[in-house]
């Protein structure tokens, strides 16, 4: 009887533990977002509106490259207006991205950001995205859209060269691979 | 006629009577054998599947299946051995063994454990029956990385989700009655740092799966979510990043490997003393290199992530915390020679598995040294080298200690010995034909190959086609254990007294072979001749 | 009968494939273990391998010689009595630190070459790679080319109906061409799954991350064409996207960009 109340408590703390895991397992998530945004990991940038000026520090001049990618069947244009820019870190800098739906049809992007080197992406501060906002972009439109932004002054001393990705992705559609791709030596 | 309708009768009942004993079973011994045989026919469809693979990888050039079907089989290799034939086989013996040990009449909740293995067949059901649907059946690795898994999936992944969510139930509550067993059910007497080594790393490892088959279950549910909720936890265009699905999975993962493997650890830790008639060496360093080793595996998830960009400082942390897994595995392997030496030994099939293991399962820890150093990792990861790593660890390893218990505690459960003859075959084949499968792996992963490809470039042809051959013959010899099991059960010698082994220690063998169906009702007096220490 | 035929041509074939494997590729490639490489970061892990490997070696040359002593001299059938010690603190403390001692050892070197080979700064070539399924696209972002590199091998190889090539599976249509003693950059990306773009004689391997860029990069000692292979299952045809880099003399680098520009110029006109 003594047995069976002791592997009642048992039980019940073991089994508060495994819920309790059950939510770590998703708390993970919120986690892992703060160490990315503490470590850089992955080049991920802030998403919020950088507001802060520094002042600018002429001794030093870095590179800011800019890259694009299409995701998977995304029938568009899109492509840096200029593929690299010079600037002193603290000074501010407006760039701009050209998209072009060519499909028949309207379709909303969502452009993802990402700094190589990753322990970058956090000296890289945009004032102006056009990643914050969804495009939407009606068949045959085109678009300018802007980026303004400026290199904190504290980047560390061993990186000259920023690389600046935008992953263009569908936001409509998330696409299922169809069956037809698999299996199949093309 | 009315003869007949008797026959009839008398075959119902005994139909019913052995339903009522199988299926609605709460005895531990009876979930233990369930347990086991479950495990067996899921070792060989197992290896049946990587049968059908290794004979596609046995020349250049595609013979035998299309590149998808490939990826299927390795995929459901992978999660039939993991799930379905390593870990039941350590529930198994759990169930039969621990009761034994600690001289308990029963696990903790019987009507538990008869709930948490009927889940596993089905849960495999589902799995399996993916091959047999329309569309492919679960086509990316065992490690169902996003998003591959996620937006590129097959339907069947659906299946897949909800097998492992099934699955992981099983194992929580199986590992929930084995630490409420432990914890409460002891025999006078019998106090924790006495307790018999297995129940030692069983325990542990009950609390690694309380810990970590959650964290899986949050892994699928999110692929579910993902999949048809319109989240993205997972899908860099709504935010998430497929990154973090690799860091959730090896939370999972890294435990998941030690608790394929400490069950073994406590298995090896019996056998060797038995058969050396002399005792453990240093059975409390032995204890805590558990701990520690369990305490480890949370903080070195991300070694399987080196080449996935994560950045320098982690890269350093997760290096440094893997090494030192070297440490308490050390203990592990220095105590087991150390038990050896000096001592009075003698070969019988239960210790050759075991000295296969030490040698082998460290030559695996060995390449896990290598693996844990980034910059060599970098050309290691996602080759064949890691392939012969894993498995050196899985097979000589997690599948030699398995077998070491079964030939060790057969005459317990049964009543009658094995045939040693047949079991030193069943040794020496599959001790050779293991490192014919494996070693090679070695050479082809450093000179380049990657794993998970159906086809090869010609400079891996020769060592593939022998760890083929290897494969083919170390798959057959286990028929030589499974016929020595079944026929032994009617022709092995029979056993008459309690202690068939001349230097077995503890509970278990004070009861008589075959251990009655109802043990310790009352319970025993431990005395001190029976421990470890 | 036509049937049985083709069958012995395919066993036939698969056989011979064995051969080429053996002898050809051998001379060029090592078969046993890493092969040197031609980046000082190959170099460097290559080094790191081998003095990892040794201390493996020998520590398990001295764990498994004790046990094996052990098996042969303690045995009971001749006559072996058990010992009764089981334990032995001071012993164990030794053991303890022993191995700690060794892996500070390892970690040092291995610490340092990690940390040499993280800055991918100041290069002069910039390349963006992306993993579609199942081929690799290569951008020069200095001068915009950009190409995609397919598998080359005929289709009739795979299947056994043809004799195999020497770089069976390993060879492409248009190879990433780069210039030697120089520091390139890759950018690597992915266009759907994730990838990974792996040369084995340039100490390079990345995942490619849909959404996200990782990079990476190589400074090739001398010309040659190196190969690899994706190294994380993308799907159907994961071992069938392989990746051949040519490195040429700076010279030669400067006119295959200009012959390259010209063409895809007149590609889009």
């Amino acid at each position: 009887m003594k047995n069976q109340n002791k592997s009642k408590k048992t039980i019940i703390i073991t089994i508060i533990a495994v819920f309790l895991m059950f939510g770590f397992g998703f708390a993970l998530v919120p986690i892992y977002d703060v160490f990315c945004d503490l470590t850089g990991l992955n080049g991920k940038t802030s998403n919020e509106i950088s507001t802060e000026v520094s002042s600018v520090d002429k001794s030093r001049t870095i590179t800011v490259e800019f890259v694009s990618t299409l995701n998977d069947g995304m029938p568009w244009i899109f492509k840096p207006n200029v593929f690299k820019v010079k600037l002193h870190p603290g000074e501010m800098k407006r760039v701009s991205f050209y998209a072009k739906n060519l499909s028949n049809k309207t379709i909303t992007g969502q452009a993802i950001p990402s700094v190589s080197p990753g322990n970058a992406a956090k000296y890289l501060r945009k004032t102006e995205c056009f990643c914050f906002n969804q495009q939407v972009l009606k068949p045959g439109e085109e678009i300018d859209m802007p980026i303004i932004f400026h290199v904190d002054r504290d980047l560390p001393k061993d990186i000259n060269t920023i690389t600046l990705s935008y992953t263009m992705f569908d936001a409509g559609a998330f696409p299922r691979a169809d069956i037809e791709r698999q299996g199949k030596i093309t | 006629m009315s003869e007949m309708a008797m026959g009839k009768q008398s075959f119902l009942a005994h139909l019913r009577a052995f339903v009522v004993r199988w299926v609605f079973s709460t005895n531990h011994k009876d979930i233990g054998t369930l347990y086991l045989w479950f495990s067996v026919i899921m070792f060989f469809v197992g290896g049946v599947l990587a049968l059908l693979f290794r004979a596609e990888l046995f020349a250049p050039g595609l013979q035998f299946m299309q590149p998808d079907f490939f990826n299927q089989l390795i995929t459901m290799h992978g999660l039939v051995m993991v799930f379905g034939a390593v870990m039941p086989a350590f529930v198994g013996l759990a169930n039969w063994m621990i009761p034994l040990m600690i001289g308990a009449p029963d696990m903790a909740m019987p009507r538990m454990n008869n709930l948490s293995f009927w889940i596993l067949p089905f849960a495999f059901g589902i799995l399996i029956s993916t091959f047999f649907l329309d569309g492919p059946a679960p086509n990316f690795g065992w490690t169902f990385y996003a998003p591959l898994s996620t937006t590129y999936g097959p339907e069947s992944t659906d299946y897949l989700i909800f097998a492992v969510h099934l699955m992981g139930i099983s194992s929580i509550m199986g590992a929930i009655n084995v630490i409420a067993t432990i914890l409460n059910m002891r025999a006078p007497g019998m106090k924790m740092m006495k307790m018999p080594i297995f129940c030692w790393t069983w325990l542990i490892t009950a609390f690694l799966l309380i810990a970590v088959m959650p964290v899986l279950a949050g892994a699928v549910t999110m692929m579910l979510m993902d999949r048809h909720f319109g989240t993205s936890f997972f899908n860099a265009a709504g935010g998430g990043d497929p990154l973090l699905f690799q860091h959730v999975f090896w939370f999972f993962g890294h435990p998941e490997v030690y608790i394929m493997i400490l069950p073994a650890f406590g298995i090896i830790s019996h056998v060797i003393p038995t058969f050396s008639r002399k005792k453990l060496f240093g059975y409390k360093a032995m204890v805590y290199a558990t701990a520690v080793i369990a305490f480890l595996s949370f903080i070195v998830w991300a070694h399987h992530m080196f080449v996935s960009g994560i950045p320098l400082g982690a890269e350093l942390f997760f290096m440094y915390t893997t090494m030192l897994i070297a440490v308490p595995t050390g203990v592990k392997v220095f105590n087991w020679v150390l038990t050896m030496f000096k001592g009075s030994l003698s070969f019988e099939a239960p210790m050759l598995f075991a000295v296969a293991f030490v040698f082998l399962f460290t030559i695996g820890g060995f390449s896990g040294v290598m693996l844990s150093i980034v910059p060599a990792d970098y050309q290691y990861h996602d080759t064949y080298f890691v392939v012969a790593h894993f498995h050196y660890v899985l097979v000589p390893g997690a599948i030699f200690s398995i077998f070491a218990g079964a030939y060790y505690w057969y005459p317990k459960w049964i009543g009658r010995m094995y045939n040693e003859k047949l079991a030193k075959w069943h040794f020496w084949l599959s001790a050779v034909f293991v490192n014919v499968t494996f070693f090679p792996m070695h050479f082809v992963g450093l000179a380049g190959m990657p794993r998970r490809i159906p086809d090869y470039a010609l400079q891996f042809a020769d060592f593939n086609m022998i760890a083929s051959i290897g494969a083919a013959v170390f798959g057959l010899a286990q028929l030589l254990f499974l016929w020595n099991m079944i026929a032994s059960y009617w022709k092995g010698k029979k056993v008459t007294e309690n202690r068939p082994w001349e230097g077995a220690v503890g509970l278990e063998w004070t009861v008589p072979c075959p251990a009655p169906h109802h043990t310790f009702a009352t319970p025993p007096v431990v005395k001190d001749e029976e421990l470890q220490c | 009968m036509p049937q049985l035929f083709k069958y012995i041509n395919k066993i036939s074939l698969i056989l011979a494939s064995f051969f080429i494997g053996a002898s050809a590729v051998a001379e060029e490639l090592p078969r046993f273990n890493m092969r040197y490489g031609v980046t000082p970061v190959s170099h460097d892990i290559y080094d790191l391998h081998m003095t990892v490997f040794w201390i493996m070696v020998l520590i398990g040359l001295i764990v498994f010689g004790i046990m094996f002593y052990a098996s042969f001299k303690y045995r009971k059938a001749k006559g072996a009595v058990a010992a009764k010690f089981h334990e032995n603190t001071k012993l164990e403390i030794v053991l303890l630190i022993i191995p700690f001692i060794i892996l500070v050892a390892m970690a040092v070197p291995a610490t340092k070459v990690l940390m040499r080979l993280d800055n991918a700064d100041d290069s002069s070539v910039t390349i963006k790679v992306t993993g579609y399924q199942w081929r690799w696209e290569y951008e020069y972002l200095d001068n915009g080319i950009k190409f995609f590199s397919d598998l080359s091998t005929p289709q009739e190889q795979i299947e056994n109906l043809a004799p195999k090539g020497k770089w069976y599976l390993l060879e492409v249509n248009h190879e990433l061409v780069v210039p030697t003693n120089e520091k390139i950059r890759f950018l690597i990306t992915s266009n759907d799954v994730i990838h990974s773009w792996w040369v084995p004689a340039l100490g390079v391997k990345k995942d490619a991350v849909p959404g996200f860029m990782h990079e990476a990069w190589a400074k090739i000692e001398k010309p040659g064409t190196y190969r690899g292979q994706c190294a994380e299952l993308c799907g159907a045809n994961h071992g069938f996207m392989p990746i051949v880099v040519k490195a040429v003399t700076p010279a030669n680098y400067k006119k295959w960009v200009a012959k390259e520009l010209k063409e895809q110029n007149k590609g889009a006109k």
